[in-house]
């Protein structure tokens, strides 16, 4: 079995506009261990959307070689691609795209429906997603019922129903505040720690990007750095000294 | 199964979503259905009449009228001639292998009366074969008979409608009415038939022996000669029907007299065929407004593609994140694609109670003969699901065979 959870070898992704081709990988050769948490940032146009995209089985390379869990995932077909996606990886959105008028409860479910999963088991498995969250009492709220942060925990609980082996998070705090970004990437770095679940999370913020353990940067199409992070900031600490210093306020106010 | 559950229980879910949008959707296909179905009752209540007249006017019936007389170039129209005879009438049975029944039929409408009461009806004079003929049953009394013909005895038989009228009430046996101040002797009365099917009254009617018809009641007419008549009727034998009419059509041409270049004095045709050809127009007719109806179904089918590519561009972000998750082809493809039936099912089974509805209405209000058949039910019911099923597709492999990559973008 491939010790690298993800395996890229000499990359390139070319998309033909009408008589334009834009290069927006040219030749990218990474690795990415299992248990690994890695951020992407870079600007945009740099080349890490797609990425994304190919890591996640959404697309697929004109060129050069990725594996997923030793998959050559260049020679899948569409029907394949989906059910890689649905067993080996978890997505979660900038916008969180969940389902309205739908429960979050069965927001979490969604992935289920398109596994061969025992149906009997479905409210069970996604009450756990949502416990893993914090969310479980809030599981028959619809999303325009929720927060932001609450909507963001009920997409992750969405994206670990199939106890994937890779998180991929485009942007997960774009459309949070300061502190429930903080919570969110508590969340990622707990299910890191404690399912050793791989997590690539693509960001604008240099802030988020260190509560990973490693940096890539992007700029046109090449990767121009990839660094282990020095002193990842732990989000779980951060949040409990945030309350204490609200405590400490309380009085005074 | 489990998956077309599945994909029941998202479209469902969908469609109560727009409830407006999918009720003003499904009136398309409502009103096609419902025409659909109400169009075929309308038709084939009209065939279903012209079986009833065939079976009321007797089985195997052929009709002998005289044709037009051409004398000296001058040709009259068919009908206005009195080329037939009661002997013609005796020949045809006698004379013709395949034919077991024949009588002369002389009809005329007069005044009856009885007491202070009269009544305007038809008086048909004919032969006792008459009754075999047209399957007329007599309720009480007795029929007249081949001696009441010869004897050319004032007797008669009534129609309900007339002892209705005349008799109210009062046993009509044994009574006498007067016909141009001619006496009669009821000696009994017939089983009621109904209404024919263009809404004549075939219980209105008084049967004499044709002697005394054309003696006492027509006297004289346009000619001298007692012999002529109006028409002969005539029963040929099960599945002899064609031989019988050119057995006459010989027959007549020998007893007229007739060169071989001369054209008929008579003409012989068969009720039966005359029906038939009738039922087939009105198929047509069916065939023709139940086509018409179907357009509207189509029309219907068309609504229900706008309405589902509409949908599926309004969904696209749901395509999106439902095919990152895992969703392959077949399973949009099924959930738009069941969506769409749903609606036209749906649709379906509400027109098929309107169209049933309608055809009720239609019997009621215009007074029309309608026969909602269980065919035409079950037939629409698959149509409208065909018609989801295929107007229903192109959205729905829209939808599937989105990128997921730009379905996820689409703002």
């Amino acid at each position: 079995m491939d010790s690298a959870l993800i395996r890229i070898e000499n990359l390139h992704k070319t998309y033909h506009m009408g008589d334009n081709h834009v290069h927006a990988l040219r030749g990218i050769s990474l690795q990415i261990a299992r248990g690994a948490f890695v951020s992407i940032m870079g600007a945009s146009g740099s080349g890490k959307s797609t990425l994304m995209n190919i890591i996640g089985c959404l697309d697929k390379p004109s060129s050069g070689k990725y594996y997923l869990d030793g998959v050559d995932i260049g020679s899948l077909d569409r029907d394949q691609l989906a059910d890689i996606r649905n067993r080996k990886v978890g997505f979660v959105f900038q916008q969180f795209n969940l389902l309205a008028r739908t429960s979050a409860l069965e927001n979490v479910e969604l992935p289920l429906l398109y596994s061969d999963n025992d149906k009997s088991k479905f409210k069970e498995r996604a009450m756990q997603a949502l416990t893993a969250v914090g969310l479980a009492e809030r599981y028959d709220h619809h999303p325009s019922q929720l927060s932001g942060g609450q909507q963001q925990r009920v997409a992750i609980a969405r994206s670990l129903i199939n106890d994937p082996q890779l998180i991929l998070a485009d942007e997960p705090t774009g459309a949070l505040d300061s502190k429930t970004s903080v919570e969110i990437m508590g969340i990622f770095q707990k299910l890191n720690r404690e399912k050793g679940i791989s997590i690539v999370v693509v960001t604008h913020e240099p802030d988020i990007a260190h509560y990973s353990d490693r940096l890539i940067q992007f700029k046109d199409g090449h990767i121009m750095l990839d660094e282990a992070v020095p002193n990842p900031r732990n989000a779980e600490r951060e949040l409990t000294e945030w309350q204490d210093l609200e405590e400490e306020k309380e009085p005074v106010a | 199964m489990n998956k077309v559950f599945q994909s029941m229980r998202i479209a469902f879910r969908a469609l109560r979503v727009n409830k407006l949008r999918s009720a003003l959707t499904m009136l398309g296909i409502i009103i096609g259905v419902g025409a659909v179905i109400a169009m075929v009752s309308v038709g084939s209540g009209a065939t279903d009449r012209i079986h009833q007249q065939i079976a009321s006017i007797g089985s195997n019936v052929i009709i002998i009228q005289p044709g037009s007389q051409n004398t000296g170039g001058v040709k009259s129209g068919n009908g206005n001639s009195q080329t037939l005879t009661e002997d013609d009438a005796r020949a045809i049975a006698e004379e013709c292998p395949d034919v077991m029944y024949s009588t002369p039929i002389q009809q005329n409408q007069q005044q009856v009366v009885y007491g202070s009461n009269n009544w305007g009806t038809r008086i048909y004079g004919v032969s006792p074969d008459y009754m075999t003929i047209r399957d007329i049953r007599i309720e009480e009394g007795e029929p007249f008979t081949t001696d009441d013909v010869k004897s050319t005895n004032k007797v008669a038989l009534l129609g309900k409608t007339v002892v209705d009228n005349l008799f109210a009430g009062e046993d009509p046996i044994g009574k006498t009415i007067r016909v141009r101040k001619v006496p009669f002797t009821v000696i009994g009365t017939l089983v009621p038939k109904g209404q024919n099917s263009s809404g004549q009254d075939q219980d209105d009617m008084i049967i004499m022996p044709i002697t005394t018809a054309k003696k006492k009641v027509m006297g004289g007419g346009r000619s001298n000669n007692w012999q002529q008549i109006g028409q002969i009727m005539v029963q040929a034998r099960d599945g002899r029907n064609n031989n019988a009419m050119d057995e006459i059509e010989g027959l007549l041409r020998q007893r007229h007299r007739l060169q071989a270049t001369e054209d008929n004095d008579f003409q012989v045709r068969s009720l039966e065929e005359m029906a038939a050809a009738q039922e087939q127009a009105t198929q047509i007719m069916g065939l023709l407004l139940a086509s018409i109806a179907s357009v509207s179904l189509i029309v219907g089918g068309i609504g229900i593609m706008n309405i589902m590519l509409v949908s599926v561009t309004e969904r696209t972000k749901e395509i999106g994140l439902r095919q990152a998750v895992g969703a392959k082809t077949n399973d949009i493809l099924s959930q738009f694609l069941v969506e769409a039936v749903s609606l036209s099912l749906l649709g379906g089974c509400l027109g098929i109670a309107m169209g049933v509805l309608a055809s009720f209405g239609i019997s009621y209000f215009a007074g029309w003969n309608t026969l909602v058949s269980l065919p035409s039910i079950l037939a629409a019911f698959f149509f409208s699901a065909l018609v989801g099923v295929f107007f229903g597709f192109y959205p729905a492999r829209k939808a599937a065979l989105l990128d997921p990559i730009e379905a996820l973008r689409y703002e």
